[in-house]
């Protein structure tokens, strides 16, 4: 069963301490809600457990099924089964969308999906996204809308099938539509069909999400809620804090941790 | 044929048959600051011994003709007339020269490779001319390798509305110096297509330069290069746009990997007062993988009428974008895999441009094998 455990986690950038002691545990079959002000700390969270090198762990453990994450590189932790989805996906120039998963996939997996079989999930998955076949033989992310880049995201999330997703302001930038078919996306990663019930495929996935609106949890459904301020959790709570959070905003905690 | 002084510009100053018009380089001319002349093993100083060989091997497409002819033949030398002291050094001591014709209208059937092997010690001079007469379109390819101290020049002669692709191809042996002019003269709406790929040599200077003759002519000119430690690759583009209505448009390319690996990258870009409706763009692109090496871009665009269709350049030189490689290594792939991809991606839409697949594939097998150096 994997599980994602973070203990006292203190990050910084260059001299500057942005995290200072995070302490969350997802695990799988959870899905998770953080929510904070523009600044907080939540983005510097998802690189951080990604291993981004920017950003320099100064003190604190994570353990991904046990095993110490922080001494991975970053692409052991993909291997090893964590997945960012980017509030900015970056551009690749030259490198199209169909390399560029089949290379994941052959990373992740340990070896190289058979053609057809690659060509038939790549275009199951983006079917299911509405994402436009020719996109396959676009340059990854290049000239991307924000939706379709966040689209593109879900679309790695769903061929990679990892086991800790993190989602970063996924939902940010997407209209009604793309709202829908990007949650349903991940809760198909979650083990869920689209009227919400578990087909049981999603007990070994663990979903932390990164938002700042109620409205992507109307889809989907988190089983915990997290207040972020200031760089840590200030509060935690099941559905209904983020109903709060949506009527009253951040004040009381940024008030507090100031 | 004495000194000829073009009056207009700075950049292309003088053109000569005579190694005596040009005075022996010191490194302190604009032309040569960037080359390493104590590398040239005296090809710049008229030192150089001319007692090494470069064989030319051509298997031409069954439409083409080809030559050997001495230096008295009539053709050479009328599209380029030397225009600096190597280049005049050349042209002063070849013994054969080659002649490719392709006849007027003809079509080849396929490429024409000329091989150039080099071997033995000392230096060996060469001249070729292509001739591609009015309608007739034709692929060439040549292929430089082995040993050697070799200064030549290349005169591409392109007819009224013929077309001619080239992929020259420089993969010497790690001690070989070669000092190039490749020229292109283009007839009306005549089209050339250059792709230069260096790779090998200890130093590999290559000046590809066009001119046209009449308006509609069409040149790009595309170039990939892959420098590796104590390596000096430079090229040096010169566009002389003197008649109306012609486009030209450059794209070069390079990689830099270990300690003084240099690359130089000069693009000249004329457009004259009479060159009214001109459209081009000269851009250039360097990726330095490592610490020690380093990469001078110098693009030069003199524009000297107000009436053209479009003029621009660019020339940007950085690191490998860590946001990238991070990007990829977040999907699982390996460092060494993802900054493959990235470097690949960095020359992808180059090597999209040869259309030849035999050769995009060995273009794209020795890109391959210097990644993996
Ligand atoms: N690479 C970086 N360089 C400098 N400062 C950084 C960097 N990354 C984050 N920071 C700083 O750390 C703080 C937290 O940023 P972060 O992006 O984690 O916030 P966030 O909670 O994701 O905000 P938002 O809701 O706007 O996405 C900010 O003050 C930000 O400027
Ligand atoms: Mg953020």
């Amino acid at each position: 069963m994997p599980t994602l455990e973070i203990r006292d986690l203190h990050v910084a950038v260059g001299d500057k301490e942005i995290l200072r002691g995070v302490d969350l545990t997802v695990r799988s079959g959870e899905t998770h809600a953080i929510m904070g002000p523009n600044g907080s700390g939540k983005s510097t969270l998802a690189y951080a457990l990604a291993g981004h090198p920017k950003y320099t762990i100064t003190s604190g453990t994570v353990l991904l099924d046990g095993e110490d994450l922080l001494e991975m590189k970053v692409d052991e932790r993909a291997r090893a089964g964590l997945f960012l989805a980017m509030q900015y996906p970056v551009e690749v120039p030259g490198v199209s969308v169909s390399n560029f998963l089949r290379s994941a996939i052959t990373a992740v997996r340990g070896e190289a999906p058979k053609l057809r079989e690659f060509a038939k999930d790549l275009k199951a998955g983006m079917d299911a996204l509405s994402i436009d076949p020719a996109f396959a033989q676009r340059n990854t992310n290049e000239g991307f809308s924000g939706g379709e880049k966040k689209r593109h995201e879900i679309l790695q999330l769903e061929l990679l099938k990892p086991k800790i997703a993190i989602l970063d302001e996924t939902d940010s930038g997407l209209d009604v539509d793309a709202l829908r078919v990007v949650s349903e996306g991940i809760n198909r990663f979650r083990g869920l069909d689209a009227s919400g019930a578990d087909t049981g495929s999603g007990v070994d996935t663990g979903v932390l999400l990164i938002t700042h609106y109620t409205r992507i949890l109307r889809y989907v459904k988190p089983d915990f809620v997290h207040v972020f301020a200031a760089g840590r959790i200030v509060e935690e709570g099941g559905p209904e804090l983020a109903e709060k959070l949506e009527n009253e905003g951040y004040e009381a905690y940024t008030k507090a941790s100031a | 044929m004495g000194l000829e002084t073009k009056p207009l510009s700075t950049l292309h100053e003088r053109s000569s048959y005579n190694v005596a018009d040009f005075d022996v380089p010191t490194g302190r001319e604009e032309e040569w600051r960037f080359t390493p002349l104590s590398r040239l093993k005296g090809l710049h100083n008229g030192t150089a011994a001319a007692s090494g060989t470069v064989d030319v091997t051509v298997d031409a497409a069954p439409e083409v003709t080809v030559e050997t002819v001495g230096r008295d033949d009539v053709r050479i030398g009328k599209a380029y007339v030397p225009a600096d002291r190597i280049s005049a050094q050349a042209y002063a001591s070849f013994e054969k020269a080659t002649v490719i014709t392709v006849p007027r209208e003809a079509v080849a059937s396929r490429p024409s490779v000329i091989t150039l092997r080099g071997s033995g010690d000392g230096a060996a001079y060469g001249h070729i001319v292509v001739k591609v007469e009015a309608m007739a379109e034709a692929v060439v390819v040549l292929d430089h390798g082995g040993s050697a101290v070799y200064a030549d020049n290349v005169e591409f002669v392109i007819g009224d509305g013929a077309t001619l692709k080239v992929v020259s191809l420089q993969d010497w042996d790690d001690d070989a110096v070669h000092v190039s002019h490749h020229h292109a003269q283009l007839a009306k709406d005549a089209t050339f297509r250059s792709f230069v790929v260096t790779l090998g040599g200890d130093v590999v200077r290559l000046s590809p330069s066009v001119s046209y003759t009449a308006p509609g002519g069409d040149a790009d000119l595309t170039g990939l290069y892959f420098v590796d430690a104590g390596q000096h690759l430079e090229h040096r583009l010169l566009v002389e746009h003197t008649v109306p209505n012609c486009r030209s448009n450059v794209t070069y390319k390079g990689a830099l990997q270990g300690e003084d690996a240099h690359a130089v990258w000069i693009g000249d870009v004329i457009i004259r007062a009479e060159a009214e409706g001109t459209d081009t763009y000269e851009l250039n692109r360097n990726l330095i993988l490592t610490d020690g090496a380093r990469a001078d871009s110098v693009p030069n665009l003199e524009i000297l009428t107000g009436e053209v269709a479009g003029a621009g350049h660019a020339s940007a030189s950085g690191r490998l974008d860590d946001e990238q490689v991070f990007y990829l290594q977040a999907r699982g792939i390996p460092f060494d895999e993802a900054r493959r991809l990235v470097i690949h991606g960095f020359f992808a839409q180059l090597l999209e441009k040869i259309e030849v697949e035999e050769i995009r594939e060995r273009v794209l097998a020795a890109v391959e094998a210097e990644l993996a150096r």
